[in-house]
């Protein structure tokens, strides 16, 4: 339950407002992490919040977090430099099923900021490509200058084994990629796959997912082959506090990461 | 050009295919083929809506003007996607531009022809009308999404 | 006399009891009087437990008032549990300074000498097995509290009487409790005497400096009927099968209409003895050198309690009124393996507008119209 000291081995801007950093422990060896689980990242004196684990999990020495600057915490987050000092606990949560869905066509559909949690799963999958049958991802933002990790997404989109489909709200008439939503692009993508192989991971603002996984459901990919991750107030991150319950589920222990067809009924009524 | 080969492209569409041969044949009497180079205007805001495009290949830019800024895609079209709905409800006109991203070849359907046949075959319009629907819906729908900017930053 | 557990025994009265463990060292935890409700705080004295006095509960409804003069446990529970004191309301984690290149983290220390909680019911028995799930919930454990429990002796008071807000019967918590204590009283009001029951080898470790007498018939026929009145007596009881009724119910009507009566005030999270949510408060000093983490009670009424990107989940009172009844009755079975109420009755006393847990469970049931209470 306490913080283990950190330092910051490197940080840097992704996009206006939402910046990354690269963290070393202090006391003690790195903590292997699952694609999906999240930290609970203490700046001293401010306070405590939850951010998803970005990195490669097979490298967990080098410790990422992608942080946008939206309160407090998150503000002190993002303006710490090399060398300062924050607090860790973790990693809390359960995982992308990254294990288990081998020899599948795996469908990556991120919305926004919701790629980084996503982004150590998509690492995991090409990192053993010959594992799955397919690899795909769709991705959508706000606008060209707010698509988190573009380079990566760029040498994503470079490999022959792998789709990659882009999409954004709107754009200035320089941009010669999709204007649209993540849905659409998701149904051009499953178009051309046999839905029955597919297995899809959602990351994104809830609305986004929830419409996605219509548009699985549309294809024809299994219900019980789609996983999301959610979002709630934690606090504490172990079941203690009370606060990210969603039904009868803790979101720090039972998710992140949840098979949809389990929260379906959940996520289909308001005030939950 | 010959009538054969666009009722053969007319069935390869993705929302034409459900016609069957004798509507499509009937329809066949409003198309021609289009061809857009890249950059090129399709329509402006304000024409009349005198076509209705049905993209077989490229990628269109759906965009509005303002007099303070550049002018914003809100939509992107591409191969099996229909362009242009203005034509079915009054006034008949454009309410966006359009632009070729990059080469595209279409075929247009001519919106008097159309009207015309539908109003002639009431059976005609209601099959025209429940196919071309659900495509729109489904427009409508990601525009919703689209307006709600979930990807925005929050207060918070 | 030898005891173990199990065996028993009669005393006159707890007074003798009271001086061997304070005698012994222990803090003594038990009721005391305090604004004119029972509450638990330390006993200095034998002296210190409130006599001939008795309670009158009901809905948004508590009164103390002289009683039985002779009496030493007519009153039940009032609006505090025994949380009050293994899950404290306001309770340091750690504490951190800061050096010349970063900070040290150091857990804050625990000062809990050995402690008897005197005068435990059986539903705060059964309250203090709930709360145990709770902080150790197989993944993670508060090292704090585990250590705070295992320091703790239980001397139980078996209830002679019911007040009309409980239910422990229907819960299958009480009025007796069987086990969970050290050693459990019985007062044998006739009798003018107390039924002694060893519940473990702690206790009978104390028990062994008592002057204590064999147990007659009578003595075990009075504590049997005292338990059955005290069961029989009460007039309110849960549903049987109410966690699938709420959870196939989450969108009945039922739920506007206690939404109008709920103040979303948290009386009945703060007087429950099994709520346990809580929340984390970073305080600086001046120099902003010296930080320390400080957990306090929270509450799913309080409205950013749901909070998350900028709105809450659970905006309007209906919602959290929701979600705090399928807590306690439904989901808290999925989550851990029983009924989070044990029916002690505080939620209804101690609420402002006298809302009944169990009627407004039974609303739900399918059947003739019931409306809210």
């Amino acid at each position: 339950m306490l913080p283990r000291r950190y330092r910051v081995h490197s940080t840097w801007a992704e996009l206006a407002g939402v910046a990354s950093m690269e963290l070393t422990p202090v006391d003690g060896a790195a903590v292997v992490f699952q694609p999906g689980q999240f930290n609970m990242l203490y700046a001293f004196g401010v306070g405590e919040i939850a951010i998803s684990i970005s990195g490669d999990p097979a490298e967990p020495d080098r410790l990422i977090h992608t942080t946008r600057s939206v309160g407090a915490v998150s503000a002190a987050l993002t303006d710490l430099r090399q060398g300062d000092m924050l607090g860790v606990r973790g990693p809390f949560g359960s995982a992308w099923p990254v294990a288990a869905e081998t020899g599948r066509h795996i469908v990556f559909v991120a919305g926004g900021l919701g790629l980084a949690p996503l982004r150590p799963a998509i690492y995991h999958v090409l990192e053993h490509r010959e594992r799955y049958a397919g690899v795909t991802l769709v991705y959508g933002a706000r606008s060209p200058d707010e698509l988190l990790y573009a380079e990566e997404i760029k040498a994503w989109k470079s490999r022959f084994d792998t789709e990659v489909e882009v999409t954004v709200d709107h754009a200035g008439s320089a941009w010669t990629g999709r204007v649209g939503v993540v849905t659409t692009c998701l149904d051009r993508a499953l178009a051309g796959l046999d839905p029955a192989t597919v297995s899809a991971f959602l990351c994104g603002p809830e609305i986004m997912m929830r419409f996605s996984v219509m548009g699985l459901a549309d294809a024809g990919v299994p219900p019980d082959r789609v996983w999301i991750s959610m979002e709630r107030n934690m606090k504490c991150a172990i079941g203690f506090c009370g606060h990210c319950q969603f039904g009868p589920e803790f979101v720090c222990r039972d998710g992140p990461v949840f098979r949809h067809d389990h929260v379906a009924q959940l996520l289909s009524m308001k005030e939950i | 050009m010959r009538i054969h080969g666009i009722e053969e492209i007319l069935s390869e569409h993705p929302v034409f295919k459900a016609f069957d041969k004798e509507t499509l044949g009937l329809l066949a009497g409003c198309a021609r083929n289009e061809h857009f180079r890249a950059g090129d205007r399709i329509f402006t805001e304000g024409d009349p809506a005198d076509k209705v495009y049905l993209i077989r290949e490229g990628d269109a830019a759906v965009e509005i003007a303002t007099s303070e800024r550049a002018p914003i895609i809100v939509e992107t079209l591409h191969a099996g996607d229909v362009l242009g709905w203005s034509w079915m409800v009054p006034p008949y006109r454009h309410m966006s531009d359009a632009r070729a991203m990059t080469e595209i070849r279409a075929v247009s359907l001519g919106a008097d022809c159309m009207r015309t046949k539908c109003d002639d075959n009431p059976v005609l319009g209601y099959r025209m009308f429940q196919h071309l629907l659900p495509h729109m819906a489904v427009r409508v729908r990601a525009l919703r999404m689209q307006l709600l900017d979930l990807y925005g930053t929050r207060k918070g | 006399m030898p005891t173990d557990a199990g065996s028993r025994f009669v005393i006159d009265d707890p007074s003798a009891l009271v001086s061997a463990l304070l005698d012994d060292g222990w803090r003594v935890i038990g009721p005391r009087v305090g604004d004119g409700a029972i509450v638990y705080d330390e006993i200095a004295n034998p002296g210190d437990l409130p006599r001939g006095l008795i309670d009158d509960q009901d809905g948004g409804h508590y009164r103390l008032r002289a009683g039985r003069e002779a009496s030493w446990f007519d009153y039940v529970v009032g609006p505090q549990s025994w949380k009050k004191w293994l899950f404290p309301a306001r309770q340091k984690l750690w504490s951190a300074e800061k050096t010349g290149d970063g900070f040290d983290i150091e857990p804050a220390a625990e000062d809990w000498p050995k402690t008897v909680f005197f005068g435990v019911r059986a539903c705060e028995i059964a309250a203090l097995a709930v709360q145990d799930r709770v902080f150790d919930n197989g993944d993670f454990a508060d090292p704090g509290y585990r250590q705070r429990r295992d320091a703790t002796l239980i001397v139980a008071v078996q209830c002679a009487r019911s007040a009309a807000t409980c239910f422990c019967a229907s819960m299958n918590t009480g009025p007796r409790a069987d086990s969970g204590f050290d050693i459990a009283l019985t007062e044998l009001a006739d009798e003018a005497a107390f039924l002694v029951e060893c519940g473990s080898a702690r206790g009978a470790a104390i028990l062994d400096h008592l002057e204590m007498r064999v147990p007659e018939k009578r003595h075990l026929r009075a504590a049997e009927a005292a338990s059955k009145n005290a069961a029989d007596s009460q007039t309110r009881r849960m549903l049987d099968n109410v966690p699938e009724l709420l959870r196939e119910n989450l969108d009945h009507p039922q739920w506007d209409i206690v939404a109008d009566q709920c103040l979303g005030c948290a009386n009945c999270t703060l007087a429950c003895p099994t709520c346990f949510c809580s929340d984390v408060e970073d305080v600086n000093d001046l120099e902003g050198d010296h930080t320390e983490r400080w957990r306090t009670w929270d509450s799913c009424f309080a409205a950013d309690f749901s909070y998350v990107h900028g709105g809450s989940v659970r905006r309007s009172t209906k919602s959290r009124y929701r979600q705090w009844l399928t807590h306690k009755l439904s989901t808290w079975h999925d989550q851990f393996g029983s009924s989070g109420c044990v029916g002690c009755g505080r939620c209804i006393a101690w609420c402002p507008v006298g809302i009944d847990i169990t009627a407004q469970a039974a609303a739900f049931a399918p059947g003739p119209e019931q409306s809210g209470d």
